[in-house]
């Protein structure tokens, strides 16, 4: 892109650098994330984390390795700003959203630090475009404190299985209801609505399952409003990792593959709605 | 006043329902001036509704086998009806395929385009299908609102690039902004802006080269770096892109700063000159 050389003349001014032959790498996976209007970016040596919250309930990181990236280049220990998602993701897919096959979008990525905008250079078909995005204070994001070794169960599934499950939640019940146990029915999932009561039983032995560690009994609600927007992540992967822990918090891990064949995470953590009353279930 | 035209080429036919498919995306009234030897499909906007204008032509012969009209008088040889452009383009559509199309002014208690298609079969009856397109015929008093305009002499005069880029990019410019900035040089270059309080997204094109126009002495003495921009309303800009379906034989803008954008596009034999005002 010899374009773009005279306004990287100095890469030590920069405290972020990225580089990507296929912009997709990065807007798709930020599609995954994006249920909300701002983000707020983490980036490391290792790669970026976007972080996008709601409620104060539910949190979703979408990692970006350094090594999706052809160049990465971090000068501090980390760099924290916060940003317009739609925007950003507008910004990337100005060249439009399906591009014609063989042609490939090349993005440059530049961030002075804090009070600086991000700068993205985009590239198609000798066509630049060059985006200002202003950045804004960065918020506190919280901490899920979602610890391993407090995992009571965990199941991974292949995507497909909870794709249409996830498509057709009955979105009139407020929540959906997991059950999670070593015996039957092993992995359920629940909703109460207006047309009535549904329930998903998934087999552990079923092909769709990749794998199956439950230890305990836990039935736990989540709001349905909160863990729908995860479908976005879900559609794209290609599998999941359902774990929840001694408080009964939900982390749902989807493994990506990207148009490179590299893989990426996207991850949401949600808290449980209320105490489940004996009465029900 | 007497109007009747036939096509009967199949070539001839497509093309003219790709004509009417492109009015109707780009405006939804229009009014058809019908002359002896021309077809012009014309808007003329109210400054009001942001006043932009078109004015495409097609030369009848190269469409119609037969093409018959009177006009109001003998000096006045002409017929300027008022349309929805959505009614023209649908009825058009079911002539896809056909062996024949009539076209005809006529009076069925108010006045109206009939156009008659004839369908083929596999049969040997053949099928006729009709629509009558309600038109307003337009006095002779108010033709001189909608005469051919005057094209303005520009600044800079450059060839656009490929069409369906610029849509695109159009098209997610407008999620961010309801202006645009629209800027060329006598360098070959082009480009694209918007500016809001959160971003500022510019896109550059080069190399479109520049037309060697009739206005060009007056831009001879212009630096051929320096820019000529004008501030468009976003959406009639992608209203216009989105008209385009097939890529145009040629295609030329030519700014006059701050004042008009004038897009000169050419489809083989016919040809459409769209004009956006800039911003106040």
């Amino acid at each position: 892109m010899p374009l773009l050389t005279p306004q990287i003349q100095d890469e030590n001014d920069y405290s972020l650098v990225a580089s990507l032959d296929n912009v997709r790498n990065l807007s798709t996976i930020l599609k995954a994330i994006h249920f909300r209007e701002h983000a707020t970016c983490f980036a490391t040596k290792n790669g970026i984390k976007v972080t996008v919250e709601n409620a104060k309930c539910v949190q979703a990181n979408a990692f970006i390795q350094a090594g999706i990236f052809q160049e990465f280049i971090v000068q501090e220990e980390s760099v924290t700003f916060r940003i317009n998602l739609t925007i950003f993701l507008d910004c990337l897919s100005i060249f439009g959203s399906s591009p014609m096959p063989g042609t490939l979008t090349a993005l440059r990525m530049c961030y002075q630090g804090y009070g600086y905008p991000l700068m993205l250079f985009l590239e198609e078909g000798g066509v630049v475009t060059v985006c200002k995005i202003n950045t804004q204070e960065p918020e506190e994001t919280l901490d899920f404190d979602f610890c391993s070794t407090n995992v009571i169960n965990k199941i991974i599934l292949q995507s497909e299985g909870l794709r249409e499950a996830f498509s057709e939640l009955d979105m009139t019940s407020e929540v959906l209801q997991i059950t999670m146990s070593p015996d039957k029915p092993y992995f359920r999932l629940s909703t109460f609505g207006n047309a009535g009561s549904s329930h998903l039983d998934y087999p552990k032995d079923s092909d769709l399952m990749e794998s199956f560690h439950c230890n305990q009994t836990q039935v736990n609600r989540y709001k349905i409003s909160l863990l729908k927007p995860s479908t976005k992540a879900l559609v794209l992967s290609c599998k999941v990792s359902i774990r929840t822990d001694n408080r009964g918090f939900l982390s749902l891990q989807y493994m990506i593959r990207n148009e490179d064949g590299q893989i990426c995470f996207v991850e949401y953590y949600c808290c449980p709605d209320e105490e489940v009353p004996e009465s029900e279930s | 006043m007497k109007f009747r035209a036939k096509i009967v080429d199949a070539a001839c036919l497509n093309h003219f329902t790709r004509v009417s498919a492109m009015i109707a995306k780009l405006a939804k009234t229009c009014t058809l001036r019908i002359s002896p030897q021309k077809l012009n499909f014309i808007v003329s906007d109210k400054v009001a509704n942001g006043g932009v204008s078109m004015w495409c032509e097609l030369e009848q012969e190269n469409f119609f086998s037969e093409f018959q009209m009177e006009g109001v008088s003998a000096e006045n040889n002409a017929i300027y009806l008022e349309l929805l452009s959505e009614n023209l383009s649908r009825a058009l559509k079911t002539a896809q395929n056909a062996r024949a199309l009539k076209i005809k002014l006529t009076n069925k208690h108010f006045p109206c385009l009939t156009v008659s298609i004839e369908l083929l079969s596999v049969s040997s009856s053949s099928r006729i299908v009709t629509h009558d397109i309600p038109v307003k015929v337009i006095p002779r008093k108010l033709w001189k609102d909608l005469q051919e305009p005057t094209v303005p002499v520009s600044d800079v005069s450059i060839y656009l690039p490929v069409l369906k880029t610029m849509k695109s990019i159009v098209e997610k410019m407008k999620n961010i902004s309801n202006h645009l900035i629209i800027e060329a040089n006598l360098s070959g270059e082009l480009n694209l802006k918007i500016e809001t309080e959160l971003v500022c997204v510019t896109t550059h094109f080069k190399d479109l080269g520049n037309p060697q126009s009739a206005s060009a002495d007056a831009s001879q003495d212009r630096d051929p770096e320096q820019m000529a921009e004008v501030h468009i309303d976003i959406r009639k800009l992608l209203q216009f892109l989105a008209g385009q379906q097939v890529n145009p034989t040629k295609a030329v803008c030519n700014i006059v700063s701050n004042k008009i954008i004038h897009f000169d596009l050419l489809h083989e034999d016919v040809s459409l000159q769209y004009f956006i005002p800039a911003f106040s």
